[in-house]
């Protein structure tokens, strides 16, 4: 007989307690990239051109330089946020732990040189 | 820290006693949600490769231009829409889900059907505008 209560099976194989961030974020870069990636459609079919000059003059009014910008680093972590929790339900042990570390390093290289990008179009300093 | 003896072993998600050909298309359009997040995801590469052309100068911009118009590139763009549409599509009825409205079988069946139906309607709409807006190459 065993008398031992269940709280035993599960001391120290609960929560991180940051779960919940996981989830709010993903929530919340959603909704950022609905709003952006319904402007960045709407705004290059009114454009209308895909011409060099056209796209960099494009990218390098002010207004265009923020939003896309902030798309860039919205997609990227909801992204994250997302092959993370793929990651998580398809590989494990110490591979799980190598691909989101690796999956983390694609995304700040995505980040950086998209935002990279477009201030250098937008600073003209494009060559 | 506590040590099982042994390990626990709990059922498993998806729970496949519950499976019935309703559940198989709803079980499809949820795996076709992350499928379509996968896609975006190594889009968004492509999307910042051709950013980075553009930084680039006016040559490189149109060396990348060339290669994205490669007939096999061209459909993966046309998927990548279809991922965009359905993905956008599919979130907002993930988003409506979060208030713990729509979870009744029966219409979370329909939702997945008609956002399908949807996002297909709206990549056709939106290839169309953007093919006759950019002449072929999108």
């Amino acid at each position: 007989m065993n008398l031992r209560s269940p709280l035993r099976d599960v001391l120290g194989l609960g929560t991180a307690k940051e779960g919940a961030k996981h989830w709010w974020w993903q929530r919340v870069t959603a909704i950022g990239l609905a709003l952006l990636g319904v402007w960045f459609v709407a705004s290059l079919i009114c454009l209308g051109s895909l011409e060099y000059a056209a796209i960099t003059s494009w990218i390098g009014s002010p207004f265009t330089t923020t939003f896309l910008s902030i798309f860039i680093v919205t997609l990227a972590l909801h992204s994250q946020l997302g092959v993370q929790v793929v990651i998580e339900d398809y590989v494990h042990g110490a591979l799980k732990t190598a691909s989101i570390v690796l999956s983390n390093f694609c995304h700040i290289i995505v980040a950086t040189l998209g935002v990279v990008s477009v201030l250098r179009i937008a600073f003209g300093s494009a060559a | 820290m506590a040590k099982r003896d042994k390990p626990l072993v709990r059922p498993l998600s998806p729970y496949w006693q519950y499976v019935n050909v309703q559940t198989l298309h709803t079980m499809g359009f949820s795996i076709l949600h992350r499928f379509t997040g996968l896609a975006l995801s190594v889009g968004s590469i492509v999307l910042v490769y051709w950013l980075a052309a553009a930084a680039s100068g006016p040559e490189r911009y149109v060396e990348v231009q060339g290669q994205l118009s490669a007939l096999w590139l061209q459909v993966l763009l046309l998927g990548w829409l279809f991922s965009f549409c359905y993905h956008f599509l599919n979130g907002i009825r993930h988003l409506v889900w979060d208030t713990g409205r729509g979870f009744d079988l029966s219409v979370s069946r329909t939702s997945g059907y008609a956002v399908f139906v949807a996002a297909l309607v709206a990549t056709a709409a939106l290839a169309y505008v953007l093919c006759s807006r950019f002449g072929g190459g999108v």
